[in-house]
């Protein structure tokens, strides 16, 4: 059995899944079942000076029949007094004193940060988390997302509260701005002992087509709000490695967030550097329960690989996340079509012969379509188009003994550099006559 | 590489009827309906919504190939899914005018459904005609006018007959702005969806409701309890109309020449179906009951006894179960409902006494492809009542009255299958009359294809 525990700059729990600060670690009641469920961390709910909310809060994609591929809301940081929300803090650490409470805060003068610090050191909390990321409300009024686009505000900031600060401190990123290691590198120079990221993007979810207002719509009218959930992991996953491979950042431990569901996700953090996960929406979709998944998935993946602890693979992705410019030119797939599992659809046909490079036939009298070899660029599409599992594979065809990348090519001037240059990739490359579009016009 | 796929396993959606022989004589309209619940009971907004999600939206879809109208099945999914529910069924009725009698009564499992490519991987296919009848029910319940007829062209066309074909090719010649006047034998429209359908496909007021639906949309008038019967009357048609389309099925159940045959207690499966649907729990079924037939009317009418209430009914066909014209699944159906299966005998006569007590039967055995009386193997099913069940006579002694009207070896009125002109050229058809007896969708399918055929033949004339 693998030791899931892990000491996250100083915040030790037994376990790296912890639930994000979000409704789910609104109240002690919350994170007692929380813990009780498997979670091994919670961030609280924000902190500061309480808030009034509207109703209603939220707003989803649903793709097709998928309930919350994203998940939009416009709700501030806590309602609650502060002095309850201490007591609780206070009562969950007594049942469960091994496990991460991280309390997140967001206040604004320097006066707030060091009273309000000193309050949940005194509660027993385990760690700090700094929320400079809220995209909606708590922006308009300096703090949240306003704080963490500001790279110096955001150090200033970092240093007041490492200054009053006794326990480890996370900082956490939002991912409104252009390049994230600005406000990374900020909050490390200021001297944050962990960062976390992401927390929601701004998004508008949806217009209602009666009233003519995004969702949700409060009284005829709408505002923007946060995005998470399913739909903004990759957007997650990407900011995560462009820290984790940040020479100067890289060292500080990250805590990933972002659309995280499953085991699957969970490692795939991991992988990108992550040493601890938080996740908000897959726990107000299905509940607390949903860590079990996880918790065996992970298990049953560092017993396949043979790995210890967490640490035995955190990172262990990033050499392999490259840029473009040293990608093997050479490389060669091609589709291939496993006419046995096939059943027939022809999206695959349709998806290359009007999105991509026109390299699949269709002959009469058969509704399995066939790879012309000699078309195919191997882009992927009908693989990832098909809807059986396993039927189209992506077959290597060069022998591996050859590469080249831009890079070198640049370097040895053999790249194209005019508008009809000889060395273009696609040179030569078949497409049909504009004439042939007209064939398959129907009478 | 490429190759054929297998043929599709057909999957068929959970019949919601009841286990083996259980029904009780119904004696209220209320257990009459129980009896016959709906086999394709109509989908909540959920239930679409989850299964139109599932549609891949293929390319040159099989399913849309395999319905014998064409409709855009793919895209009616879509649109159901999307919200878009009336444009699912514009989508539904521009291919087929009985869209939703369609998404009830076809035998969807040997037609879309059974086409759809989820077959090959063992998932159950889209319930096609379930989604169907979602989008059509809607717009039905609702009145939607999703078509006008079209401004008037100053032509007429009678049109004999208001079943499935029939109102489909008034409906198509009303959008073109053809003048429509039907003329019906009986006093309901849509013929045998509405008399000869097994009442657990659709009710009475499924069938109806389309049919007033299109007519107060499409503004066709139909003479009911008007049959054409005499040369005259034809005469009189071919003068005042333009042209003339027959939509006149197939008629009463064939006489088998069995001795003890006129007896009572001996009827005939379209009659004794037909009062079925008109009567309902108000029809005596006896106890005992012996259908003649290895057809789906046979299976039909063997179902409905039993879901009537009779004890033992007995399906007796002369050939093997292999050999049986019905579709598998619906002899799978007549079995779940309690009816035994009898293979390999022939009748020979109706035993009576006073009522009648049973059939004479010889059993058979086939020989090189042909069919043996076994010697000495005559025995007696005893039953109280006996159901034909041996095909539809043709409409030969009437088609005869019309000039020129060819028919083929079969009975079938011959035509051309580019227009469904006839050989008397004012004249064009579709429907059982000229396929000889297919389904409601084949019926759809013809009489629009003729509408167009008149419309080409008045244009060039
Ligand atoms: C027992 C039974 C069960 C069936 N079950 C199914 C099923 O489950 N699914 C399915 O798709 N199909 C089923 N069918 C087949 C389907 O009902 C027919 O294929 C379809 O109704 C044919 O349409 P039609 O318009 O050609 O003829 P019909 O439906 O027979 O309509 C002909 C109309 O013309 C009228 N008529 C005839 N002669 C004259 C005249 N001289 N003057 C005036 N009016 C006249 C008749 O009264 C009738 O209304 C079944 C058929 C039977 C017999
Ligand atoms: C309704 C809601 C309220 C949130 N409130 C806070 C908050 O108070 N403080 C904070 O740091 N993040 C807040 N977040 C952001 C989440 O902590 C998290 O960063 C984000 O939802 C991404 O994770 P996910 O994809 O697992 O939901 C909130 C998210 C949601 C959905
Ligand atoms: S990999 Fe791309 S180019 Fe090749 S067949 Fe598939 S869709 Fe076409
Ligand atoms: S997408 Fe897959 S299943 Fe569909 S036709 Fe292509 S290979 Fe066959
Ligand atoms: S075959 Fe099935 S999956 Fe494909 S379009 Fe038709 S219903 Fe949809």
């Amino acid at each position: 059995m693998p030791d899931l525990s892990i000491n996250f700059a100083g915040i030790k729990s037994p376990n790296p899944f912890w639930l994000a600060s979000a409704p789910p670690t609104n109240s002690g009641y919350q994170v007692m079942k929380a813990f009780d469920a498997g979670w091994g961390g919670a961030v609280w709910k924000t902190l500061g000076i309480p808030v009034i909310n509207v109703s209603s809060r939220y707003g989803a994609i649903n793709y097709r029949d998928t309930r919350i591929a994203g998940f939009n809301n416009i709700e501030l940081i806590t309602d609650r007094p502060l002095a309850d929300n201490l007591k609780e803090i206070e009562e969950v650490k007594k049942y469960f004193p091994d496990h991460a409470v991280i309390a997140s805060l967001m206040v604004e003068t320097r006066e707030q940060w060091i009273q309000i610090i000193k309050d949940v050191e005194n509660a027993g909390a385990d760690g700090i988390e700094l929320n400079f990321g809220c995209p909606h409300g708590m922006c308009e009024r300096g703090m949240g997302s306003a704080v963490g686009q500001e790279p110096s505000v955001l150090k200033t900031i970092v240093e007041w509260v490492m200054d009053a600060a006794n326990i480890p401190v996370i900082t956490k990123l939002t991912p409104n701005i252009s390049d994230i290691t600005d406000p990374g590198l900020a909050a490390v120079q200021g001297g944050t002992d962990a960062i976390s990221l992401i927390n929601t993007i701004k998004s508008i979810v949806g217009i209602d087509l009666d009233s003519y207002a995004p969702y949700p719509v409060v009284d005829g009218k709408g505002t923007n709000g946060g995005y998470c959930g399913p739909a903004v992991k990759p957007i997650a996953m990407h900011m995560l490695r462009e820290l984790a491979q940040h020479q100067k950042i890289k060292d500080t431990p990250i805590s990933g967030i972002g659309g995280i569901e499953n085991w699957r996700d969970v490692v795939e953090f991991i992988l990108l550097g992550a040493s601890s996960v938080q996740v908000c929406t897959a726990a107000m979709h299905y509940g607390f329960g949903i860590v079990r998944e996880m918790e065996t998935g992970l298990i049953k993946f560092m017993n396949d690989k043979g790995y210890d602890t967490i640490y035995d693979f955190v990172g262990k992705a990033l050499p392999n996340v490259t840029e473009w410019k040293h990608l093997n030119l050479k490389h060669k797939v091609v589709a291939e079509i496993n006419a046995d599992k096939c059943i027939g659809c022809q999206l695959c046909y349709i998806a290359c012969d009007d999105g991509a490079h026109q390299a699949i036939r269709i002959t009469e009298g058969t509704r399995v379509p066939e790879i012309i070899d000699e078309n195919c660029v191997g882009c992927n599409l009908c693989s990832l188009v098909c809807p059986v599992e396993e039927c189209i594979t992506m077959d290597k065809r060069d022998d591996g003994k050859q590469h080249v990348t831009w890079a070198e090519r640049t370097d040895a001037g053999t790249i194209p550099t005019t508008f009809n240059d000889d060395l273009a990739g696609g040179k030569g490359h078949f497409v049909p006559s504009v004439k042939d579009a007209l064939k398959h016009r129907k009478s | 590489m490429g190759g054929e796929i297998p043929r599709p396993i057909f999957y068929f959606s959970k019949l919601k009827s009841k286990p083996l022989a259980e029904y009780k004589k119904p004696t209220s309209e209320q257990e009459y309906l129980e009896n016959f619940a709906q086999k394709k009971p109509l989908m909540n907004p959920t239930e679409a919504y989850y299964e139109s999600s599932r549609c891949l939206f293929c390319y040159d879809a099989p399913c849309m190939n395999a319905c014998p109208t064409g409709i855009d099945i793919p895209l009616f999914i879509k649109q159901i899914n999307t919200g878009n529910v009336e444009g699912a069924a514009k989508t539904i009725f521009d291919s087929n005018w009985l869209g939703n009698a369609c998404g009830k009564v076809c035998p969807t499992g040997v037609l879309c459904e059974g086409a759809c490519v989820y077959n090959h991987q063992d998932v159950p296919p889209l319930q096609i005609g379930r989604l169907q009848n979602f989008a059509t029910e809607e717009v039905i319940r609702k009145g939607s006018k999703l078509y006008e007829p079209g401004p008037a062209n100053g032509r007429k066309v009678a049109i004999i007959g208001a079943g499935p074909a029939g109102i489909a090719c008034a409906c198509e010649l009303r959008i073109m702005g053809y003048q429509v006047d039907i003329f019906e034998a009986k006093e309901k429209p849509s013929g045998l969806t509405v008399y000869g359908v097994a009442p657990y496909k659709i009710t009475n007021e499924e069938v109806l409701d389309e049919m007033e639906y299109l007519q107060n949309m499409m503004g066709y008038d139909v003479h009911y309890n008007s049959p054409i019967t005499t040369k005259k009357q034809l005469k009189s048609l071919e003068r005042k109309y333009d042209a003339i389309f027959l939509g006149v099925g197939l008629g009463p159940t064939a006489a088998l020449s069995l001795t003890g045959e006129k007896k009572d207690g001996v009827v005939g499966a379209v009659e004794f179906i037909e009062e079925l649907r008109m009567e309902k729990h108000k029809v005596e079924v006896p106890k005992n009951v012996v259908v003649i037939g290895g057809g789906n009317t046979a299976m039909d009418a063997a179902s409905e006894s039993a879901r009537m209430g009779a004890e033992n009914v007995y399906l007796c066909y002369r050939r093997s179960k292999e050999d049986m014209g019905a579709y598998g699944f619906e002899y799978d159906l007549a079995v779940k409902s309690g009816v035994k299966g009898v293979f390999n005998v022939q009748p020979l006569a109706i035993m009576s006494r006073g009522k009648i007590t049973g059939v004479k039967f010889i059993r058979t055995e086939s020989k090189g492809g042909k069919l043996h009386y076994i010697e000495g193997s005559e025995y007696v099913i005893p039953c109280d009542m006996v159901i034909k069940a041996t095909g539809q006579a043709k409409m030969g002694p009437f088609l005869s009255k019309i000039d020129g009207l060819e028919l083929d070896n079969k009975n079938r009125i011959k035509v051309n299958l580019e227009n469904y002109q006839t050989t008397h050229p004012q004249y064009f058809a579709g429907g059982d009359a000229v396929n000889g007896g297919a389904e409601v969708v084949n019926g759809a399918y013809e009489g629009k294809m003729a509408a167009k055929g008149i419309e080409n033949w008045l244009n060039n004339r």
